[in-house]
């Protein structure tokens, strides 16, 4: 099973200059477009999160729409009830979608695989239902939802969406980092050997209930974020916007991106955000074409056949057959 | 020598002359329209209009446009969630730049898009949705909605109740989000004081297989009148629920599933009569305005536009009507900026469409943000909407 | 009392249409190891094209068994050609290309036969020589029919040569080979008669819910729902926990429940389903009738 690479200084290179590449994109492109890269992110930070439990600790969840939805709410409520600025309601909301996350944990110690999918996917297709509950309007604006302002640019001279888009760009690069950091501690060897061989982990020491709910809650706290960034993107959350279906995008995004790597979480975002706006105009050039989100499956089918350890996992292994080829 | 300078001059002041303000997503030979709809998703029974909007505008451009000007009117799926709809206009505005937005469906939809389009100052006309926000020039001077309001129509229903019934207990079968609530609350507004003849209310979901379930409760509440807030699908289930239950209560319909070959005919002929709703729009399916001069171009533009399309769809009668009103309004507005537009749209007077009942016209004013006020109430006499009593104006 | 009835009745005969898929869920997971999401939407074509051949003017029993045995046809081509490239991919990637199959179902469905809700004749005639005022015939006629089906199913497996090939295919492919299975086959059979039961379910549960593409959407949850709380290595398990759920959910709005919680649970039922859901398996990890597998090191 793949592990997350030493830093090579073919790969240290390659961030920068992806790193690069992202802070001169908004100069380049027009606010709507930056916009859509910020969505990307956003969803790019919550398939980082899915990556974490399910690439590396082996954990099935298809209801991470679920703690996207805390996430966002959560930031939201904070704005408009609390007059948090949107960088502290951020922290918010990451706090809250943790401990969402680690409680979930628990209940989730005891489910494998596939009945753990399925619960997961009941908190997924609950959550909008819950949020509509008449007991919480107060709080959640019912069906009615919340309006979000954007947060004021950061620095006078940029637009809101350029501003925002820095946050979401160092927000996903920060937890890109930490998330490195974890994967190679002990505590990210724990997780691996739980996902490789849950009883031998026990037998060596690991403390699996400890670590099996704490990468829980690290996965749920960036879904959380995730959302959050999303809203600020949006200006808008309601009950609806948080269904199945997001789940779905998060899984499907981590699967097509590389769902054992960390940078395969940007290329899950670019995918999700721009694959079916792609699919939409392939189909208004040409409308003998099927409906946008059935030439999306079929796409996504062929993708799965031909890219089967997703982008980033493709990559890795190119860059493993050429080395191997270099070195003979 | 003088005469260049005069010339330049007046050049100058005709350049300068504030008379038309500048035209977005419109030149000398085109217009840009936006428009989103569900064309996948939950929702996706109401692409229908999406389409006959387009299939509309096509036939306008074959006679030549409006005013010399071909119609290109861009539809994108936003799948009835609200952050596409954000993302899908936001495209409209930005990136094709449209001149405005007509008729993006959906109460939520246009709920996340509200504040956008009234800062970037795009006007957001006749949306496709009967919530009661749609209607405020004051705080959101862009926005105009189309159609009665959902609350308007459930004041009436309470309204109705209380007259035509002895000692009415009520039961309110409603849809767990905006539209649902929208008619609830305007419902319980009509009863003004006696909201406690409501007996028992329940929510369902639109993911809910079937509201069987909640029928049942209700009719066992001992309720005589039945409030019907369900969009077609569960409409159609619930009546037959009824009917086979055998419970008779007073059944108040909702105007949005009231289509006769939609909603009736599939829950049985039989057992929808008696059920009462209030009407805007002529049912395709009724004999009665065979030989109206409205349904005949209707009937005409479907069978020659459209002709696969299930001819007893309300949907097209409604979304006939908007295209057509835009139609006019363009072709009777002066100046089509965005202010122009917005001003054009805010001064229709006493306008008739093709499939709206007689008697309803289109009626808007700078303070007065909702086209269509009025709404008559009909009876089902199991082939038919029987319209009696008069038509009622929430506006006088 | 009579609505507590009427309630628990209506609760089975929708619980029957979860049994369906979730039998259907339990009939691929036991012979293949898949997980089908797409269960639902399949069901849901192959009920539009019962409907076509309703249109041609078949009679509905003849539409049925066409249409069944054409569903049948298309799993067994489906596993062949769409599923086989990923017969040996990491599980997740077989879980986007169901997903991807849902979306193409679901949409293509749409493009074809448009969105409205049509009307479907139940199977059952409306006159069976007695009343009942507490279930409708097709009701009646759905929970007879599932359970036919279930005991088909019990005595495929347990009685003939293929049902036995199957079973030894999913619980050891590599001996199965080499006892001359072909483990690949015995694959698309199974998604095979997943589909065509996928189909008797879509068609009992259209002229209940009226036909239309997002039909089989709302059933899915609790059609997955009644197969994990059953257990899905039992189809009988699947059965009853499809029954346990419909009847449940229909339970959770009586006004005894509300009085005893203090507030209305109709508005949470899914959040009830789910707490349900996480309940059980807390317990019964395997669901209700699930054997618990004891896994090796």
């Amino acid at each position: 099973m793949a592990r997350p690479n030493r830093i090579t200084p073919g790969l240290l290179i390659g961030f920068l200059i992806a790193l690069a590449v992202s802070i001169a994109i908004p100069y380049v492109v027009s606010d709507f477009v930056t916009y859509q890269f910020t969505l990307a992110m956003a969803y790019a930070v919550a398939m980082l999160g899915l990556n974490v439990l399910t690439g590396y600790n082996g954990q099935f969840s298809i209801g991470h729409s679920a703690f996207f939805a805390v996430g966002a709410y959560m930031a939201a409520i904070m704005i408009e009830h609390f007059g948090l600025s949107a960088y502290s309601a951020l922290a918010v909301a990451a706090v809250v979608s943790f401990f969402a996350g680690f409680l979930f944990g628990f209940p989730a110690l005891r489910l494998e695989g596939l009945y753990l999918a399925l619960a997961t996917f009941a908190l997924a297709v609950a959550t909008p239902q819950l949020l509509k509950f008449d007991a919480f309007e107060h709080w959640t604006g019912g069906v009615q939802g919340i309006f979000v302002p954007k947060p004021e640019p950061m620095i006078a001279g940029w637009s809101a969406d350029h501003s925002l888009y820095y946050f979401a760009l160092a927000v996903l690069a920060g937890l890109m980092v930490i998330t490195w950091c974890i994967l190679h501690s002990r505590s990210g060897r724990a997780m691996m050997a739980i996902r490789d061989n849950p009883i031998a982990a026990k037998t060596m020491g690991v403390n699996l209930p400890l670590v099996k709910t704490t990468t829980f809650g690290i996965s749920a706290m960036f879904a959380g974020i995730g959302g959050a960034l999303f809203t600020y993107a949006s200006e808008f959350v309601s009950p609806d916007a948080f269904n199945f279906f997001i789940a779905v995008y998060i899984l499907v995004g981590s699967v097509v991106g590389g769902i054992v790597s960390i940078p395969g979480a940007i290329f899950g975002g670019l995918f999700i955000v721009f694959a079916p706006n792609y699919a939409q105009d392939l189909r208004l050039a040409y409308p003998i074409l099927p409906p946008p989100w059935a030439i999306f499956g079929i796409f996504l089918i062929l993708l799965i056949y031909f890219v089967p350890f997703g982008v980033w996992g493709s990559i890795e292994r190119i860059y493993a057959w050429t080395k191997r080829k270099k070195d003979r | 020598m003088r005469l260049r300078y005069v010339t330049a001059a007046l050049a100058a002041g005709l350049l300068t002359a504030p008379a038309q303000a500048q035209m977005v997503g419109v030149t000398d030979t085109a217009i840009k329209i936006g428009h989103t709809n569900p064309y996948s998703g939950p929702a996706s029974a109401y692409g229908v209009i999406g389409k006959l909007h387009q299939a509309y505008y096509a036939m306008v451009n074959r006679n030549g446009g409006i005013k010399g000007r071909q119609v290109e009117l861009i539809s994108l799926d936003d799948g009835y969630s609200p952050p596409r709809t954000v993302e899908q206009v936001r495209k409209l505005v930005e990136q094709e730049e449209v001149a405005f937005l007509f008729q993006p469906l959906g109460t939520p939809t246009n709920s996340a898009i509200h504040r956008y389009v009234n800062s970037k100052k795009v006007p957001h006309l006749f949306l496709s949705t009967g919530a009661s926000k749609w209607g405020q020039p004051e705080k959101f001077p862009w926005t105009m909605g189309f159609q009665p309001t959902y609350d308007v129509e459930g004041e009436i229903y309470a309204k109705f109740a209380l007259e035509s019934v002895e000692d009415p207990k009520i039961a309110i079968l409603f849809q767990n989000d905006d539209y649902g609530k929208d008619y609830r609350d305007g419902f319980l507004r009509g009863l003004g004081d006696k909201q406690d003849l409501v007996v028992k209310m329940l929510p369902y979901e639109v993911t809910d297989p079937t509201v069987d379930a909640q029928v049942l409760e209700l009719a066992a509440s001992g309720a005589n009148v039945f409030f019907n807030i369900t969009i077609p699908k569960f409409a159609a289930q619930a009546i037959k629920k009824t009917c086979e239950i055998g419970w008779e209560p007073l059944h108040l319909l909702n105007n949005v599933s009231s289509s006769v070959s939609s909603v009736l005919k599939p829950a049985g002929l039989e057992c929808s009569k008696g059920v009462i709703t209030a009407q805007y729009v002529k049912d395709p399916t009724d004999p009665q305005w065979q030989d109206h001069e409205g349904y005949q171009e209707w009937l005409s533009f479907m069978k020659a536009e459209m002709p696969e399309a299930d001819l007893g769809d309300a949907n097209y009668a409604f979304a006939y009507n908007v295209s057509v009103l835009l139609h006019r309004m363009l072709e009777q507005c002066e100046d089509w900026s965005r202010p122009g537009i917005m001003a054009c749209a805010a001064n229709l007077q006493d306008i008739e469409l093709p499939m709206l009942l007689p008697g309803i016209l289109v009626n808007t004013s700078p303070t007065d943000f909702y086209p269509i006020q009025a709404e008559q109430l009909s009876r089902f006499d199991g082939e038919k909407w029987e319209l009696f009593g008069d038509v009622i104006d929430a506006s006088k | 009392m009579d609505l507590f009835l009427q309630l628990t009745l209506a609760g089975l005969a929708i619980g029957s249409i979860y049994s369906c898929v979730a039998l259907a869920v339990v009939m691929i997971y036991q012979a293949t190891d898949h997980f089908n999401f797409a269960q639902g939407e399949m069901a849901m074509f192959s009920t539009f094209i019962a409907w076509t051949f309703l249109g041609l003017g078949l009679p509905v029993w003849v539409a049925f068994i066409l249409a069944v045995a054409a569903s049948f046809v298309a799993g067994v081509i489906i596993e062949r050609v769409v599923v086989r490239p990923v017969e040996n991919a990491p599980v997740l990637n077989q879980i986007i290309v169901f997903i991807g199959l849902l979306v193409i179902f679901n949409n293509v469905a749409g493009w074809i036969w448009e969105f409205t809700i049509k009307p479907f004749p139940s199977l059952f005639p409306e006159d069976l020589g007695f009343k009942s005022d507490l279930i409708g015939p097709h009701h009646m006629g759905v929970i007879a029919l599932t359970l036919a089906v279930l005991l088909l199913i019990f005595l495929f497996f347990k009685f003939t040569r293929v049902g036995l090939a199957m079973r030894a295919a999913a619980a050891n492919p590599d001996s199965a080979r080499l006892v001359g299975i072909s483990v690949g086959w015995m694959l698309a059979l199974g998604w095979g008669l997943a589909a065509a039961i996928g189909a008797v379910g879509g068609i009992l549960v259209a002229p209940i819910v009226y036909l239309e593409p997002n039909m089989m959407s709302g059933v899915l949850l609790y059609g997955f729902a009644g197969a994990l709380l059953g257990g899905v290595s039992s189809p009988v398990g699947a059965v009853i926990g499809g029954m346990m759920v419909g009847v449940l959910e229909n339970w959770v709005g009586h006004p005894a429940v509300s009085g005893v919680v203090g507030f209305n649970l109709n508005e949470l039922k899914l959040t009830f389903a789910l707490v349900l859901i996480i309940g059980v398996l807390m317990f019964k990890p395997n669901g209700l009738f699930g054997l618990t597998v004891v896994k090796r090191v």
